[in-house]
């Protein structure tokens, strides 16, 4: 409530406080939220550092630049990297921390010092990451599959281990934070399906976290003790089993791939519903296809392991229920696409990167199908196939749902809008860049080249390039938005409220928000994403607002 | 609400009971369903555990499906890893 | 509402908001920790299933009867907890002390018989690793039983410990009089989490103890 006794201006949460101790005991979860930007930020450019040795050795037959050995550590070190230290923060913890208490109209997360804490943890797992990267590196494979990672490897994936075991449960505070908050600080009127479908995202990848992590840190911990003492419990000449370890890796890294990907869904949800000003098509139907994903995604793991020895009765069964996860992604997928039809789509930067994340994820959903069918797998395991799904749904979904988000929220999170020109240009480089890169790879697989090898046979080479040509296309599409992001800040903080015109509760706030958010607790009467037929008071496109604005 | 104390006694005279059977039976020689009975019991504890001493029992419907969850996630563990070792040819 | 003003968080609207909120983010900890010793109890029932013969003759090295009152002493212990937090909910500082106390003793003397079990197998070479010797017919697969008992029985005496520490703290609390009738998340969420210790055990005793206890050789 605004009184006459208040100064006009006052500080928001960028403000409130200065100096390093303000930052680094903070417990605002915005403050927490650019923590995690800066930390993400960071692991992103070291993952995406080997990706480029990696690509520069694959542009020719032979081995060039690097040895086997190194090769080895780098692919498994770029997995690592943007795997546990990049995406799966990164929507959570970055966006996910920012702005789930502001979509719900909360002042905070319920436990801010936890929230802190976690941060806290993923830098020293961090720590222990980068202390093998600089000292020797690890050449398991991200996977740490046993009995090579306990008993083999001339490298020491103790370290990581352990930096994976402590990021572990920076992942599951976090997850117990936002289903708290989700659970018990919703406004008044904010019913369940009232809220924002970022939301609902944000929720089922909370629970995949909760209940997956932990199986993977206690594999962890029974993979470094067979490491260290020699005893087997996954080494088959140690009387172990490596089936058991697969198991219970997969029984979390394979949802992790949900934990990916749900996020970004959300944050395409919110900025294909802004911009095509309409309202989400099947909003409910969306709800339960996220809530569906997040639970099918945990009887699906034996996809991973159809040649492993698995029993061929349980691939049958878990091919079976791969097949299932499609219907709730094709309702998603067809969902947007009808929200966007006889849209008055406005064409800014967030919804050229949700395009870029619908056609791209389509894409790598589609040949996941081929992957989960028992007998075209036998083909293509581990081959150039599998990284070219996979990265599709990770690159070409993840990522593009993360720069969708970062467009869309960067000016509520600092106040400032970036360079449009600039920012089309490199949603469109990226777009590019990545089809390039990784769509050869699928002829490549098919082809039968298989990955995880420093050299190939000649007649790959012209397909390797290409993908070579075009990651350095994408790395540039990266680079770009670092820098007019970054130049960005240098610009007063004349975004706005609401530049986009959006219906959510967090652009009610003035941008950057006030320390505690709200000043009063709003009180929701409606459905989300109102944004057609004129009885919304934001009701109008998107350029009319910023024009009345400036 | 308050749990009068009369209930955590009888729960943990329950438990106490059952505690006492379960060694019992393992005296007895049942071959494989030893162990069927013995889990059994621990499951029938546990649940006395969890409905009164955590207060489950008391609390509303958001308690008992968190409660529920961790375990039933840890059946989807057990059954799908074991739907591969038990039928292995 | 102004005498609990001090312990409502900014982010919270009232007490009974904060508090729900503790119970529920107790809960969800607890799920993940089933979880955490889910992959264990995954890997015991893998390896039992395929070594039924092994795991019966390594199980018989173990002490029934010390398992058997530590599963007595936990079980008191979880009772003198629930006492404990029944008196924290009727505010009464002293018998919540008082229970608490008994807890903190019956925690402790788990502990004590624990590590003289620790020690006895140390001595018999039965802690996995270069000096284990088994006199059975599958020594492997004997081993693989202890690697098991060690790691879940360590990890629950972890969780012991962690426990312990955590009730000196909130029985530092208790006597400072931080908690009164309307305000005791903390006793009670410590509850939960004692109480899931103890359910641990109750699945450990008969699963690692109480093997083919009939073809022991007395």
């Amino acid at each position: 409530m605004t009184t006459l006794n208040e100064p006009l201006y006052r500080d928001d949460y960028l403000n409130a406080g200065y100096g390093v101790k303000s930052w680094f005991l903070t417990l605002d979860h915005k403050r927490i939220a650019i923590l995690y930007l800066i930390s993400i930020t960071f692991f992103f450019f070291i993952g995406g550092f080997f990706a480029v040795m990696l690509r520069l050795e694959l542009m020719t037959p032979q081995g060039d630049i690097v040895t086997a050995e190194t090769y080895n550590k780098l692919f498994t070190m770029h997995g690592i990297a943007m795997i546990f230290f990049f995406l799966i923060p990164s929507i959570p913890a970055v966006l996910g921390n920012f702005f789930v208490p502001m979509m719900i109209g909360a002042r905070d997360l319920a436990f801010p010092r936890l929230n802190l804490f976690s941060w806290y943890l993923y830098n020293v797992g961090g720590l222990f990451t980068l202390y093998t990267m600089v000292t020797g590196g690890i050449d398991t494979g991200w996977t740490f599959y046993a009995p090579y990672s306990s008993s083999y490897t001339l490298s020491d994936p103790v370290p990581v281990v352990v930096g994976v075991f402590i990021l572990g449960f920076s992942s599951i505070l976090t997850g117990i934070n936002f289903l708290v908050t989700i659970h018990k600080m919703r406004a008044p009127g904010l019913t369940w399906f009232r809220l924002p479908l970022f939301i609902w995202a944000s929720y089922a990848t909370s629970v995949i976290q909760v209940l997956g992590t932990p199986v993977v840190a206690i594999a962890l911990v029974l993979l470094g003790f067979e490491r260290l003492t020699g005893v087997g419990i996954f080494d088959p000449k140690l009387d172990g089993d490596p089936i058991l370890f697969q198991h219970l890796f997969w029984f979390y890294s394979h949802p992790a791939v949900y934990i990916m990907i749900l996020p970004s869904m959300g944050v395409v949800s919110e900025v294909v519903t802004c911009f095509a000003r309409k309202r989400i098509f099947g909003y409910k139907f969306m709800a339960f296809a996220i809530m569906g994903i997040a639970v099918l995604g945990f009887l699906v793991w034996g996809h991973h392991m159809f040649i492993s020895g698995q029993s061929i009765y349980a691939g049958l069964v878990f091919s079976a229920l791969s097949f299932l996860v499609a219907i709730p992604s094709a309702i998603k997928v067809f969902n947007w696409t009808a929200t966007l039809y006889k849209g008055q789509i406005e064409f800014r930067t967030p919804i050229l990167y949700a395009f870029g994340f619908i056609g791209l994820f389509t894409i790598g959903g589609l040949t996941g199908l081929f992957l989960a069918s028992l007998a075209t797998d036998v083909h293509l395991t581990d081959t150039y196939f599998v990284v070219a799904h996979f990265h599709y749904i990770m690159v070409g979904g993840a990522v593009m749902g993360y720069l969708a988000g970062i467009h869309y929220w960067w000016p509520k999170m600092t106040g400032r809008m970036y360079h449009e020109g600039w920012a089309k240009f490199s949603a469109l480089i990226l777009f590019v860049g990545f089809n390039l890169t990784f769509f050869p790879q699928f002829i490549l697989g098919f082809m039968g080249m298989p990955r995880r090898y420093y050299v190939y046979p000649p007649e790959y080479q012209v397909l390797n390039v290409m993908s070579t040509a075009g990651a350095s296309i994408l790395g540039l599409g990266y680079l770009i938005p670092m820098i007019y992001l970054l130049w960005s800040l240098r610009k007063p903080k004349t975004a706005g409220a609401n530049p986009w015109n959006s219906t959510g509760l967090e652009w009610t706030t003035p941008s950057p928000p006030l320390p505690h958010n709200f000043d009063e607790v709003p009180e929701v009467t409606h459905e989300p994403y109102i944004y057609e037929g004129g009885s919304h008071p934001h009701a109008v496109p998107v350029s009319d607002h910023e024009a009345a604005h400036e | 609400m308050i749990v009068p104390k009369k209930i955590y006694y009888r729960v943990a005279l329950a438990l106490l009971v059952l505690f006492i059977l379960t060694i019992a039976v393992a005296f007895v020689h049942l071959g494989p369903f030893n162990v069927y009975i013995a889990v059994t019991i621990a499951v029938i504890k546990a649940t006395l555990v969890v409905l009164y001493f955590m207060h489950v029992r008391y609390h509303t419907r958001l308690t008992w499906i968190f409660a529920s969850a961790g375990f039933l996630w840890l059946i989807i563990l057990f059954v799908l890893t074991l739907a591969d070792y038990a039928t292995r040819s | 509402m102004s005498k609990h003003d001090s312990e409502l968080a900014h982010q919270f609207e009232d007490m009974a908001q904060q508090k729900e909120a503790a119970t529920l983010g107790m809960w969800a900890f607890l799920i993940t920790e089933v979880l955490f010793f889910g992959g264990l109890f995954t890997a015991y029932i893998v390896f039992r299933t395929e070594f039924p013969a092994a795991f019966a003759s390594a199980s018989h090295h173990l002490d029934v009867v010390m398992g058997g009152i530590n599963t007595g002493v936990l079980l008191g212990s979880s009772l003198t907890m629930a006492l404990a937090v029944h008196a924290a909910q009727e505010g009464n500082r002293k018998s919540t002390l008082a229970f608490m106390t008994f807890t903190l003793v019956l925690g402790l003397t788990f502990l004590i018989i624990k590590g003289f079990e620790y020690q006895h197998k140390f001595a018999d070479n039965l802690f996995p690793g270069a000096n284990f010797v088994s006199h059975g017919a599958e020594p492997g697969h004997e081993q693989l039983f202890f690697v098991l008992y060690f790691m879940m029985t360590g990890v629950h005496a972890a969780h012991m410990i962690v426990g312990i520490l955590l009730l000196l703290i909130i029985m530092g609390m208790t006597a400072k009089g931080k908690f009164t009738a309307t305000y005791h998340s903390p006793v009670e969420n410590f509850g939960l989490y004692w109480h899931f210790v103890d359910i641990v055990w109750i699945f450990l005793y008969p699963l690692l103890y109480l093997i083919d206890v009939t073809g022991r050789a007395q």
